[in-house]
């Protein structure tokens, strides 16, 4: 009997953390919309939204009761299934990734340890990985299916190129891997806390996976597969309401869980530097923790916006040449040197 | 050739070195170029909560005007009218009866005066014409309505408020400074 009650304990609490980082993923997700506007307005010397309510803070809530209630269309050469498919899936896609990011250290609640994670996977990043690249099937499946040439084209350019950047990241991460030993997200993090970060062992690893993620999310200066000039929104021009809407905020999803991943696996996570490993109380470490987490997560989509709004777009030949002639001998020679460092470290520092 | 200028800068065709092929400097710079624009001034006008100062001589919706005792300048002469180069403005004539001295100024008024303000340039040769100072063109502008047919004003979307009655609306519309007068309602 104590069994099945500690399972049923377990169950809710970890029904409860997915409940509460999906909807506060898509409550950022939310406000990362507004906050690109006001980002692009401030850099742009504008005010930005600013009538729905104080400093228009209402206008994500404007813009998502917009896409409801607008007409959804499906055109009539398209793939009905597939078409319906696409954004569903980048949308899965997108949450997903949230389940093994260690999101604090661990709470009391009634006499249990809940550890702020949904799943701590032992080989957390590889799951990251998987469903990252499962992403870009939303784009391929929503541009195939939408039996437009501009939305082929973009589909197609979003494929080759979450290949190409995939290659660079991987190779990035392994050079981390070697430094960190292990796959699990909260086993990097704790390995931080207290410790220098992992951006001083791997600085040219952190670039590259940066520039990766960059491409990954498509953001500019790679977003290539929605480049407004060339292909008219790309993959998803034939899109309308709220499954436009989901391929929109995709993106935005995606691009709050990579800031997360960059914060957890080179910035330290939860950690705050000379403050986290002296609190006393495990709660108030992860109350601080998540705080932390966020600022960090704050600062780097900052940081994506900020390039967004100073870069142009690369052109596609640009881009091929920056990910394989430029971005994976770069990674692959931050991974020789990395190994190298490592051997001889185990080995005392004798050759 | 001589170069017109001293300005002329030969361009450089130098081939990319190494750091510049990177990007990344460059990229850096014109980060640290957008960042400097959070630091300045918005040169935005938040219109309908500010307004733009306009010059001395703006043209904007018309007012008839009264003198200081509330009585209507307007003689209904019909030189406005014929000065109006879009035809904008008619009106219709009559004489002031026994006992309405304090309404009207002169022996004849306008029963009718009416600016069709779609057709209206808002070129000021009205407020030019008129002998009698009876009107001018005011700074309010952008009417709105869902009708064109209220764009046609009437007399009482004309008149200034009177001094007698509405002093505080007639300083107002006198004192020019982004006033209401002659906005519908």
């Amino acid at each position: 009997m104590t069994i099945l009650a500690l399972d049923w304990f377990l169950l809710i609490e970890k029904l409860i953390l997915i409940a509460v980082i999906i909807f506060a993923s898509l409550g950022v997700a939310l406000y990362t919309t507004f906050a690109e506007r006001k980002v692009a307005a401030i850099l742009q010397d504008r005010p930005g939204p600013n009538r729905a309510g104080p400093f228009g803070l209402f206008q994500p809530l404007a813009d998502g009761l917009k896409l409801i209630t607008k007409e959804e269309i499906i055109p009539t050469h398209a793939n009905k299934w597939l078409f319906i498919l696409g954004p569903g899936l980048a949308m899965t896609a997108a949450l997903m990734t949230c389940a093994v990011v260690p999101w604090g250290g661990t709470i009391d609640v009634m006499g249990h340890k809940v550890d702020l994670q949904i799943a701590d996977v032992n080989i957390g990043i590889l799951y990251v990985f998987a469903v990252v690249s499962m992403g870009v099937y939303g784009v391929m499946i929503g541009g195939w299916a939408s039996n437009n040439k501009f939305s082929l084209m973009a589909s197609l350019r979003a494929a080759s190129q979450a290949i190409s950047y995939e290659l660079a990241m991987g190779l990035s991460l392994i050079a981390l891997l070697m430094v960190t030993g292990s796959l699990s997200l909260r086993t990097i993090v704790e390995q931080q806390v207290g410790h220098v970060w992992n951006i001083v062992y791997q600085p040219v690893g952190f670039l590259i996976f940066f520039i990766c993620a960059l491409a990954e999310c498509n953001r500019t200066p790679f977003d290539l597969p929605e480049a407004e000039n060339e292909l008219n929104f790309g993959y998803h021009q034939e899109y309308s309401s709220m499954k436009l809407g989901f391929y929109l905020f995709s993106e935005y999803i995606n691009m709050f869980i990579s800031s997360t991943i960059m914060a957890t696996m080179f910035f330290g996570g939860y950690d705050l530097p000379f403050v986290t490993s002296h609190l006393s109380s495990p709660g108030t470490a992860a109350i601080v923790g998540i705080v932390v987490l966020m600022a960090k997560v704050v600062m780097f989509i900052f940081l994506f916006m900020w390039i967004r709004w100073t870069i142009p777009r690369f052109r596609y030949d640009q881009l091929m040449d920056l990910g394989w002639k430029k971005m994976i001998p770069l990674a692959l020679a931050n991974m020789l040197v990395t190994g190298f460092i490592v051997l001889l470290k185990q080995n005392n520092w004798h050759f | 050739m001589q170069a017109l200028t001293n300005r002329a800068k030969q361009v450089d065709r130098a081939p990319m070195t190494f750091i510049e092929q990177l990007y990344l400097w460059n990229i850096v710079k014109g980060m640290a170029i957008t960042f400097m624009h959070m630091f300045k001034k918005q040169p935005t006008i938040r219109y309908p909560e500010q307004k733009r100062e306009f010059s001395s001589v703006f043209r904007g919706l018309h007012v008839l005007n009264r003198d200081e005792e509330g009585k209507e300048r307007c003689t209904a002469c019909g030189l406005c009218a014929v000065a109006c180069p879009a035809e904008a403005i008619t009106m219709e004539a009559a004489e002031r009866l026994e006992g309405e001295e304090n309404l009207y100024r002169e022996e004849k008024y306008a029963a009718k005066y009416e600016i069709n303000m779609l057709r209206c340039i808002f070129c000021g040769l009205c407020e030019e014409a008129c002998p009698k100072d009876a009107i001018y063109l005011s700074e309010t502008f952008t009417p709105a309505d869902f009708n064109r047919k209220n764009f046609i004003y009437k007399k009482t979307d004309l008149l200034i408020p009177n001094p007698t009655t509405d002093a505080q609306g007639f300083a107002a519309a006198k004192g020019v400074k982004t006033n209401e007068i002659g906005l519908k309602n």
